[in-house]
């Protein structure tokens, strides 16, 4: 929750004994840490995961959930799934319809339209929610672990994916499934993937967690699409400011030589 | 106060003269720039810098954004993801504008924390440190109401739980709430007025930045030793100090683009490390958060907002004393801002004579509880109220109160302090020494 206090928290645990502060980090559910390809300041999208994720967002996840602030022609992205223009036409005019309010009716979408909205109003739309969901929290509610491992909303859809014990309950007429990794335990998605759903045309691994892995990356990737632009937009802003750090070191260390080397009044 | 004794500026071609005489603006920059200032300024001292390119960023960001947000319930969400995907480079602009806030109250918490412990706000720079202290307050309120214009659910429920503490104000509160609203519940009105205020009050704390620093002009910084500048002469007061341009604004920068590479690394590789996941949730009114927390720089006091439960004697005891008029709700109020307006009177509170923390033997220890009390009220502000954590922030809340209304008054009394130097000179030159002097330095650089 409080993955906001940082280094402040870490100061503030120092002063604390370990175990008053355990209760409530159940709360959580477990997310596994998955080491995606994306992670750290050089990590990068693997455009072929992408691909396979759009796959299997388009044949399981698109029936019920959409990606409303996804435009279709994003999909063409170098720093995303990379498809060609032709190809992300193809896609367009293949899966999705869209209301267009020119003609008063439906027609098959352009490149130039978004992903459709979620089918089912108790669906939520996933565009973001790589973004809205943290995986670690840790230790002790503080979040400090995301220095390391990253927020975790990736690793999070994964784990939810392959988290299902088999489990069912039924309240109020709704059946609820055990997972491990949704906070509470009880979820009201059925299980959606169960291996082998899909039929990679690369012929890649079409195991459960490869399949739950393959569409979390996708949906970071429409989480945060400019991710590759922003880590490259960082290095070279690190990388500039610390040689100008360098270069205003010396020139400071110049300027006042003159003033720290004797009494210049006397 | 006649300001430390240093040259003026002196119009020399005719152009200068013909325009000094009819707008002296030239001179003004001038007496500005090359103000004489302490030259035993420490590391502490740049954070002005900092906050001054912090709001210049804010503005500069926030103007750009500004050209593709829409101010409404229907389209605000919609239009940051439009400046998050479409926009060029507007990713990184929204990312700077976002991480630059928590940059702005970094450097404002460490500057006002540099002011307490070297006693910058006491006579004769009080002025200078309540200007300082409304400059805080309205970074809070523009940071507060700039948090909402995303409309993500922390955007929201942020936006309910705070309007709903004026509504604790007694028989006023409801109707101030409605106004400050513009209607019964967080709605359009609500963000658009949001938004006109978020964008002008950056420019009053830019007109209260001028009026803070020509504060400080005229009283002449503080400095570590707190020992003022000597005045009598010229000569005197240039042993005492170095011109501004070039020696601190170079040493300022160079702490300003160290800090930067930090920042930019945040922003570059964990944009969201700060922020809170819930709001990039659209926001829903009819749909709660679990634990709804405010932003980092806002936990210190809204740990002290939610220290007093109806359950606390004191809170009791103004309740009963009150006849009821003062519930837990409001006295919870009155605590969050009764904890900044102490540490405004903090000139008025602190007795004692000597200025700098460094030669008060007994207030150091003090003091340092107080940075660690900070600390420990940011981590209890987040965590949800129960458990232990209640306790904490009470604890807290009662030490903060207490350095401030009980201890600064008496350590003026009680304490022995420690011999001072006789002159920023002095200082300068024992430090100097301390850390090898001249035998460190390369390059002795050749005269100016």
């Amino acid at each position: 929750m409080l993955k906001k206090t940082g280094i402040a928290a870490l100061a503030a645990l120092t002063l604390s004994t370990g175990g008053v502060f355990a209760a409530g980090a159940d709360d959580w559910g477990h997310t596994e840490d998955i080491q995606f390809s994306f992670e750290g300041p050089f990590g990068s999208f693997d455009q072929a995961q992408l691909q396979r994720g759009l796959q299997v967002y388009t044949e399981i996840c698109a029936a019920c959930h959409g990606l409303k602030y996804v435009p279709l022609r994003t999909l063409s992205s170098e720093t995303g799934p990379g498809f060609s223009m032709d190809e992300v036409r193809a896609y367009s005019e293949q899966n999705y319809e869209v209301y267009d309010e020119e003609l008063d009716d439906y027609r098959a979408a352009k490149p130039t339209d978004h992903f459709p909205a979620s089918n089912l109003e108790n669906a939520p739309d996933l565009s973001l929610m790589a973004k809205k969901r943290a995986g670690f929290h840790g230790p002790y509610g503080t979040g400090i672990n995301q220095l390391v491992k990253g927020m975790g909303g990736a690793e999070y859809i994964a784990s939810l994916l392959t988290g299902y014990t088999g489990e069912t309950k039924e309240e109020a007429g709704t059946t609820y499934y055990e997972n491990t990794a949704y906070p509470g335990r009880w979820i009201a998605m059925a299980p959606p993937l169960y291996g082998e759903d899909v039929e990679y045309a690369d012929g890649h691994s079409n195991d459960l967690h490869h399949e739950a892995e393959d569409v979390a990356a996708f949906l970071m990737w429409t989480a945060e699409p400019k991710m590759m632009d922003r880590k490259q937009a960082g290095l070279t802003g690190v990388l500039f400011l610390t040689v100008v750090s360098v270069l205003l070191y010396l020139t400071n260390k110049r300027i006042w030589a003159p003033i720290k080397k004797g009494k210049k009044s006397s | 106060m006649a300001g430390i004794p240093h040259d003026h500026y002196e119009p020399k071609t005719g152009g200068e003269k013909w325009l000094h005489s009819r707008l002296p603006i030239v001179g003004l920059l001038y007496d500005t720039i090359m103000i004489p200032t302490p030259k035993n300024l420490n590391w502490m001292w740049i954070w002005g810098i900092v906050l001054t390119f912090c709001l210049a960023l804010q503005i500069i960001t926030g103007i750009v954004l500004v050209m593709h947000y829409v101010p409404h319930v229907d389209h605000a969400f919609a239009s940051v993801e439009h400046i998050m995907r479409n926009v060029n480079g507007g990713h990184m602009i929204r990312y700077l504008h976002m991480n630059g806030a928590s940059l702005f109250f970094f450097a404002v918490y460490l500057h006002i924390f540099r002011s307490l412990y070297y006693g910058s706000y006491k006579a004769p720079r009080e002025v200078t440190w309540i200007i300082g202290m409304l400059i805080y307050l309205l970074m809070m309120g523009t940071a507060f109401m700039g948090y909402v214009l995303p409309w993500g659910q922390m955007s929201f429920w942020g936006a309910t739980v705070i309007t709903g503490l004026f509504g604790a104000i007694p028989f006023i509160g409801e109707p101030i709430q409605t106004w400050l609203l513009g209607g019964p519940a967080v709605d359009n009105a609500t963000l658009t007025r949001f938004f006109s205020l978020h964008y002008l009050m950056p420019f009053i704390i830019a007109a209260l930045v001028a009026v803070h620093i020509w504060a400080f002009h005229t009283t002449g910084n503080n400095n570590p030793t707190g020992v003022e500048v000597r005045r009598s002469s010229k000569a005197e007061a240039e042993k005492d100090t170095v011109s501004f341009w070039p020696y601190f604004v170079i040493k300022d920068l160079f702490a300003l683009a160290v800090i930067l590479a930090v920042f930019f690394a945040i922003v570059g590789f964990m944009p969201n490390y700060l922020g809170h996941p819930d709001n990039y949730i659209e926001a829903n009114p009819l749909a709660t958060p679990s634990h709804i927390v405010p932003e980092w720089y806002f936990l210190p006091f809204y740990a002290i907002l939610r220290a007093f439960t109806a359950d606390v004697w004191v809170v009791m005891f103004a309740s009963w004393i009150t006849g009821g008029i003062i519930d837990a709700k409001f006295f919870g109020v009155l605590a969050m801002f009764g904890a900044i307006a102490v540490m405004a009177l903090a000139p008025w509170l602190d007795t004692s004579m000597v200025r700098s923390g460094r030669y008060r033997p007994m207030f150091k220890w003090w003091f340092w509880l107080l940075a660690v009390d900070f600390v420990v009220l940011t981590w209890v502000g987040a965590m949800p109220a129960e458990g232990i954590y209640p306790y904490i922030a009470l604890i807290g809340s009662a030490y903060w109160f207490g350095y401030f209304l009980v201890i600064l008054p008496m350590l003026g009394v009680l304490e022995k302090p420690l011999p001072q130097p006789e002159t920023i000179e002095e200082d300068f030159e024992a430090h100097k020494a301390k850390s090898g002097g001249t035998t460190t330095v390369p390059n002795p650089a050749p005269a100016e």
